[in-house]
């Protein structure tokens, strides 16, 4: 009589426990993704959120375009004990700083991610050199130059970065981004240096004088931009004939908006893209289990439909289909397209943390002369 | 009698006859007085707490956080105890010998034993490189192959990383080994230390902080001088007007006041650029040619009409209040004893103006010196000023103690403007309505 008592007690609880289980697993949680804003956080929604929220009804994903000044944000919070974003979206230069301070988490990548569809673990999928200790990447994206074709004549338009500091053949005012990072590759790259060499010459004092000295030639020629947005828009308004941008913006820019300009894929400077996650977050559970699903081969093909910045994985190129809108083909709008990454210059991270603040002076100095 | 007594007390005599004198439910005056008056002080002081609080825990606190913030410099001490403790005697000649390095080694391996988020040596990095390029990857590198090195570890340093063998790294280490450093105010003035640790004006080719401190006064001056010519007759017509009138031009004048600073900002772009509203309409009317379009934004001409705009309302209202209240029959006065409308003008009129010339003066001065989003957006490079470099640290680079004493020598710098203000007007003759 006891044991059958106690027998169903045990169910009872089991079942209890399992009612409450269940019942965390519903428990609604809202989720703020940190990223870059505009195109790209759109491109993010329509690949990763909105599908996500559909499949988990109790998940609610808040956009927050705080990417800009994300490590900023990750430290400030870390030090106040509130943390209150769930995954941010950021570069990996400054991942790495944000890992070496300890303000995101490690991340084991085989551990947490998932593997191809052929079962090839992450760290050998994602491309290689893309993986840090604490950052997934996500997108392959590049600093292109655009120009105006209207601008030049129809047997006269440029094709090189050589063409950004040639002001007799090409006249006009040129849009530069306000730091030293991909002017100072361009301007040594335009003078003869090999891409796989730029950064070795630019660690030498007589290279940094060498590449400010090329930029000195079309100083007068240029306009500098800040934010990401501006680039296109000088373009558009016809107040410059070339713009750096990076080549996602362009792409919306021009196949989206109708912008009449072109993009020079020679010379491109590649970087990663990616998620990390902030320490102590409040939600690490959840995040784990949406970044499982929103880095998985389908799914980072699936965000090239909506802005042309590569996957980070190998195993998801061959899914890169049409643009969801406009139904034109993504892949020749790729960075890593063979036809596009004929001439890339793959941007140092560890260069610009360790050279960064002094070229940036030296940078800012340039442009107050 | 009674105010015999009454005098007696106020004067504090203690006395006895003082006890006898009671309000009407038998407490002595004295006290009730005396608890009336506490009561009051307390109402006065809970009508003012709010506001006190907000400023000292919004305003005071972070002012003087920011103030820490440019002097702190814990890193190389939490980091590096042991080696600091062997360095001291070191003579900053020669490279320190092998026990400097096993202190080194010894740090870096009880600093990896603690968790990540605990770790001093990634700060650390953060902290050398502002002195030293390259000083970061020194430190991180080998950080992560410490445990791999065995003795002597001076070879081993110098293995993993050419910087263990620069001198200059070594002078850092000992000279930023302390908890309070100058080392963000020399670089802020555009100076640094040599090898004997004197400080010394920095290469001319990474000069910016003072020349853009100068430009940033020159340019504030000339936006305050500009807000002052184009709004004082402004003044003088709303302040001359009937009230019905100069309410409607008030409204005018207050409705850029009244609009997004960005949209304001935005709107200026359109007219001006070289594609833009009015050089279009030049080259429309033929005055200049299709290709000598002007330049007139993204450079210091565009800060400078940006920011006039935006800032004239604070000119024009404390010159418009002040103008108000100077009764016109003194002008008439002074014509009907003599003085030409000029002399007039300059001998009655304007003095009297001056009180609102130095009110809107000082406030458009002030906005102007610390104004960051217009010059950004429209500045181009000629037309940044310092507070763009301020939260280019605080945003972009994350030199924060860096920031902290550019935005220290901005507020010492305003404060004492403003000193020489009081000392050659007078604050208390500003007035703002």
């Amino acid at each position: 009589m006891s044991k059958l008592k106690t027998t169903i007690l045990g169910a009872g609880a089991i079942a209890v426990s399992a009612l409450a289980l269940n019942a965390y697993a519903q428990e609604p949680i809202s989720l703020t993704v940190v990223s870059w804003g505009g195109a790209y956080t759109a491109s993010q929604n329509r690949a990763y959120h909105e599908p996500y929220m559909e499949e988990n009804p109790h998940v609610t994903i808040i956009n927050d375009d705080g990417s800009a000044n994300a490590l900023a944000g990750l430290r400030a919070q870390h030090q106040a004990g509130n943390v209150t974003w769930d995954l941010v979206d950021m570069l990996p230069s400054d991942a790495q700083l944000a890992c070496d301070e300890g303000v995101i988490m490690e991340i084991d990548h085989d551990e947490i991610l998932a593997a191809a569809p052929d079962g090839t673990p992450p760290t050998e999928d994602f491309l290689p050199g893309s993986l840090g200790d604490c950052f997934i990447p996500q997108i392959v994206y590049s600093t292109v130059l655009t120009f105006r074709p209207g601008a030049f004549d129809a047997d006269n338009q440029p094709s090189s970065i050589a063409d950004l500091f040639d002001v007799e053949n090409f006249p006009g005012q040129r849009a530069l981004q306000d730091r030293p990072g991909t002017n100072l590759e361009w301007a040594l790259y335009a003078d003869g240096v090999d891409p796989d060499d730029i950064y070795d010459v630019l660690s030498t004092p007589e290279g940094v004088d060498r590449a400010f000295a090329k930029l000195d030639t079309i100083k007068d020629h240029i306009i500098f931009w800040t934010e990401g947005a501006q680039a296109p828009q000088l373009l558009a308004d016809g107040e410059v004939v070339f713009a750096t941008g990076y080549n996602g913006r362009m792409f919306d820019a021009i196949e989206v908006e109708g912008m009449d300009a072109e993009i020079i894929w020679d010379g491109q400077v590649v970087e990663w893209d990616g998620w990390v996650v902030p320490a102590d977050g409040r939600n690490i559970d959840a995040v784990m289990e949406y970044l499982y699903w929103a880095t998985d081969t389908q799914r980072l093909a699936d965000q090239a439909k909506f802005i042309s910045y590569g996957p980070a994985r190998a195993s998801s190129a061959e899914l890169v289909g049409q643009h969801a809108d406009l139904g034109i083909d993504m892949a020749p709008h790729m960075p890593t397209n063979p036809d596009n990454y004929f001439a890339p210059i793959v941007l140092d991270n560890d260069f610009w943390a360790d050279y960064g603040d002094e070229l940036r002076e030296r940078f800012a100095n340039w442009m107050l002369q | 009698m009674a105010q015999a007594d009454a005098a007696g007390m106020v004067a504090g005599m203690p006395s006895a006859r003082t006890d006898r004198l009671t309000t009407a439910d038998g407490t002595p005056l004295k006290a009730a007085l005396r608890r009336a008056e506490r009561r009051r002080k307390i109402a006065a002081f809970l009508l003012v707490a709010p506001l006190l609080f907000f400023i000292l825990s919004f305003f005071v606190f972070p002012i003087a956080q920011m103030m820490w913030r440019s002097v702190d410099n814990p890193q190389v001490v939490r980091a590096l105890p042991q080696t600091l403790d062997a360095l001291q005697g070191w003579d900053g000649r020669d490279l320190p010998g092998e026990d400097v390095f096993a202190a080194l080694h010894a740090d870096f391996e009880a600093d990896m034993e603690r968790p990540r988020a605990q770790q001093a040596t990634g700060p650390l990095a953060v902290r050398l490189n502002y002195e030293l390029s390259a000083a970061r990857s020194a430190i991180t590198r080998t950080a992560r192959q410490v445990s791999g090195f065995e003795a002597p570890y001076r070879d081993a340093f110098l293995d993993s990383h050419r910087l263990w063998g620069d001198v200059e790294l070594w002078r850092i280490i000992q000279r930023e080994g302390r908890p309070l450093t100058t080392a963000y105010y020399v670089a802020a003035l555009d100076r640094e230390f040599d090898a004997e640790g004197n400080i010394v004006l920095r290469d001319e080719n990474r000069r910016i902080y003072v020349p853009l401190f100068v430009r940033t006064i020159l340019l504030s001056v000339a936006i305050t001088f500009l807000t002052f010519a184009l709004g004082f007759p402004i003044a003088y017509y709303l302040s001359i007007l009937p009230m019905r009138y100069a309410n409607l031009l008030m409204i005018a004048v207050l409705l850029p006041f009244w609009t997004s600073l960005l949209v304001r900002t935005s709107a200026w772009i359109v007219l001006l650029q070289q594609q833009g509203v009015i050089n279009s309409a030049l080259v429309a009317m033929g005055i200049i040619g299709d290709d000598g379009r002007i330049s007139m934004i993204y450079n210091m001409t565009g800060t400078i009409i940006a920011m006039t705009h935006i800032l004239l309302p604070f000119m024009v209202l404390p010159l418009y209040s002040v103008m108000r209240t100077i009764p016109p029959s003194y002008l008439r006065a002074a014509k009907s004893l003599g003085a030409t409308p000029w002399t007039a003008f300059r001998r009655v009129y304007f003095p009297q103006t001056l009180p609102g010339i130095g009110a809107g003066g000082v406030l458009v001065f002030i906005i102007s010196i610390g104004y960051y989003i217009t010059p950004a957006l429209v500045g181009g490079q000629s037309g940044r000023m310092i507070s763009n470099e301020i939260a280019r640290h605080m945003q972009q680079s994350l030199n924060w103690g860096l920031a902290a004493a550019l935005g220290t020598l901005l507020l010492v710098g305003v404060l004492a403007l403003y000193w020489l203000y009081n000392r050659l007007v007078g604050a208390d003759s500003l007035k703002l309505g």
